[in-house]
């Protein structure tokens, strides 16, 4: 069967690769080919890179990052922040990357997964969700059948600053619909916390689709990795803070999913 | 130092070939002497003294490209003549015929490709398998005593432990006619040959340019080869 994966992730500005807690505080972590060329060599099992630079001059900066670590680095990668168009897939594409992530411009204009998956194929489109848990005020928020929503997440865009009003389970199983090949879940409640995954938000998306499922945001130990495979239902984890401040390894993550009897690449 | 030795990637427009590229040209850096080219002249894929083809996309367009692009009789004569390495769907032409959209492959190989049947079937972990098999799976490059077979092992597996990962991404899978022909298998769901081989030629399903130092490993072995 397949082995369960385990995806640093290396939020890029400015041609460095740099790290928040929420959303926000950023500190830098590094050299991003340096960083990717570590990851490799411990066995990570794919790199996502997330251009999170505001400006879209400045976007066009991950192109020459992306080329120079796909020239060294010699297993899966997957690019997002910023990717509006089937135009953008492209260049990301020819750059190195094998997979590309939509997030805000798959809200805005849902046709764009749907473009991309059926030029390029699903395996090469993913959709990042950002979700927060409801608050007690948007639970009452009416929901499709005009009954309050109750408990659940949702959708923001924008690097988590706007609440567009989607339910994150519902939205999964729609970009499922479209032709994404797989969802990068991010919980901004625990997002940089150190304080495990959401694992009910993890489980009810994995459950509600049939692509994988990577499971974002709050890793601080690497029983929390094993918590969202095992528990959370996630074909991947993905985690940034705790592999690049050199408090695990990728290699010790995997010794402990594999003591938990989860199938990992050794 | 001797003459160079030169390379080809077969590039007949579909998709990107960076990736496959930049991993030959990688292990070609432990070799002494070799020359990568990324090429869509027949010329120069007859002059090459090793042929890679890859393949990315469906099947029927795959074939469709290789014969518009004028480079179909090239990789024959490469598959006639000198060390041939097929990848993903660059695997999967080298058969007789692939059901994706009813299509004849080159015939080097014989068999078919099929697609995956999974359906309510459930992974050891009770989780559903997911079509395309898509991530790190185990290849095993013998065939096991219970099936019949002992087969020999392979020198493009030179230095890579038996049962290692390598990267997959496909639909569809390659059922060779004959045993003999499978130079290792997988199992997801079904147990499927991840690796044929047949004298000259070697192709494997995964993907070894996105298989890290065992891919980096088996380009390498491609190299060396000497068949």
């Amino acid at each position: 069967m397949l082995a369960k994966r385990i995806i640093p992730c290396l939020d890029v500005t400015g041609g460095r690769v740099v790290k928040g807690v929420n959303f926000a505080g950023l500190r830098d972590a590094g050299d991003p080919v340096e960083i990717a060329a570590r990851y490799n060599e411990q066995g990570a099992d794919e790199l996502t890179f997330l251009d999170i630079t505001a400006t879209s001059d400045g976007r066009d900066l991950i192109l020459p990052i992306i080329e120079a670590v796909a020239s060294q680095v010699f297993i899966p990668l997957t690019v997002g922040g910023g990717v509006r168009t089937v135009e953008d897939v492209r260049r990301l594409l020819n750059a190195g990357a094998d997979k590309v992530s939509f997030n805000s411009a798959a809200i805005a204009n849902p046709q764009v997964v749907h473009d991309a998956a059926a030029k390029y194929g699903s395996q090469c489109i993913v959709v990042a969700i950002d979700a927060k848990r409801r608050s007690a005020e948007e639970e009452r928020r009416p929901g499709p059948d005009g009954q309050p929503l109750g408990p659940g997440w949702d959708v923001y865009s924008h690097g988590g600053r706007k609440n567009v009003g989607l339910d994150a389970v519902a939205w999964a199983r729609r970009v499922a619909e479209l032709g994404a090949g797989e969802i990068l879940l991010t919980s901004m409640d625990r997002d940089g916390t150190q304080a495990g995954f959401d694992l009910a938000l993890t489980r009810a998306v994995s459950d509600a689709v049939e692509v994988p499922v990577i499971a974002s945001g709050g890793v601080g130990t690497l029983d929390h990795l094993v918590e969202g495979i095992r528990d959370g239902g996630a074909d991947a984890v993905l985690a940034a803070s705790i592999f690049h401040y050199g408090a695990y390894t990728i290699a010790q993550a995997k010794r402990r999913l594999a003591e938990a009897g989860i199938p990992v690449r050794l | 130092m001797g003459a160079r030795e030169t390379v080809a990637v077969v590039d007949y427009g579909m998709g990107n070939l960076r990736s496959v590229a930049q991993a030959v040209r990688q292990a070609a850096l432990a070799c002494e002497s070799v020359e990568v080219v990324v090429t869509s002249s027949p010329q120069a894929v007859r002059d090459a003294h090793r042929v890679v083809l890859p393949g990315q996309g469906a099947m029927p367009d795959c074939m469709a490209e290789l014969e518009r692009s004028g480079l179909r009789e090239a990789v024959l004569h490469a598959a006639a003549t000198k060390p041939l390495l097929g990848v993903c769907v660059g695997m999967q032409m080298l058969l007789d015929h692939s059901e994706e959209g009813d299509t004849p492959g080159l015939g080097l190989i014989p068999g078919r490709v099929v697609r995956f049947r999974l359906e309510g079937q459930r992974q050891p972990d009770g989780s559903r398998y997911k079509v395309p098999q898509m991530g790190w799976n185990r290849v095993w490059r013998r065939l096991k005593p219970a099936d019949g077979q002992q087969s020999e092992t392979h020198p493009l597996w030179a230095g890579i432990a038996d049962g290692s990962y390598f990267y997959f991404v496909h639909s569809y899978y390659a059922l060779p006619a004959q045993a003999a022909h499978t130079a290792g298998v997988t199992d997801y769901g079904v147990r499927f040959a991840s690796a044929v081989a047949r004298d000259n030629l070697f192709a494997t399903q995964f993907h070894p340019e996105k298989s890290a130092a065992q891919g980096l490993a088996l380009y390498r072995n491609f190299l060396l080869w000497k068949p």
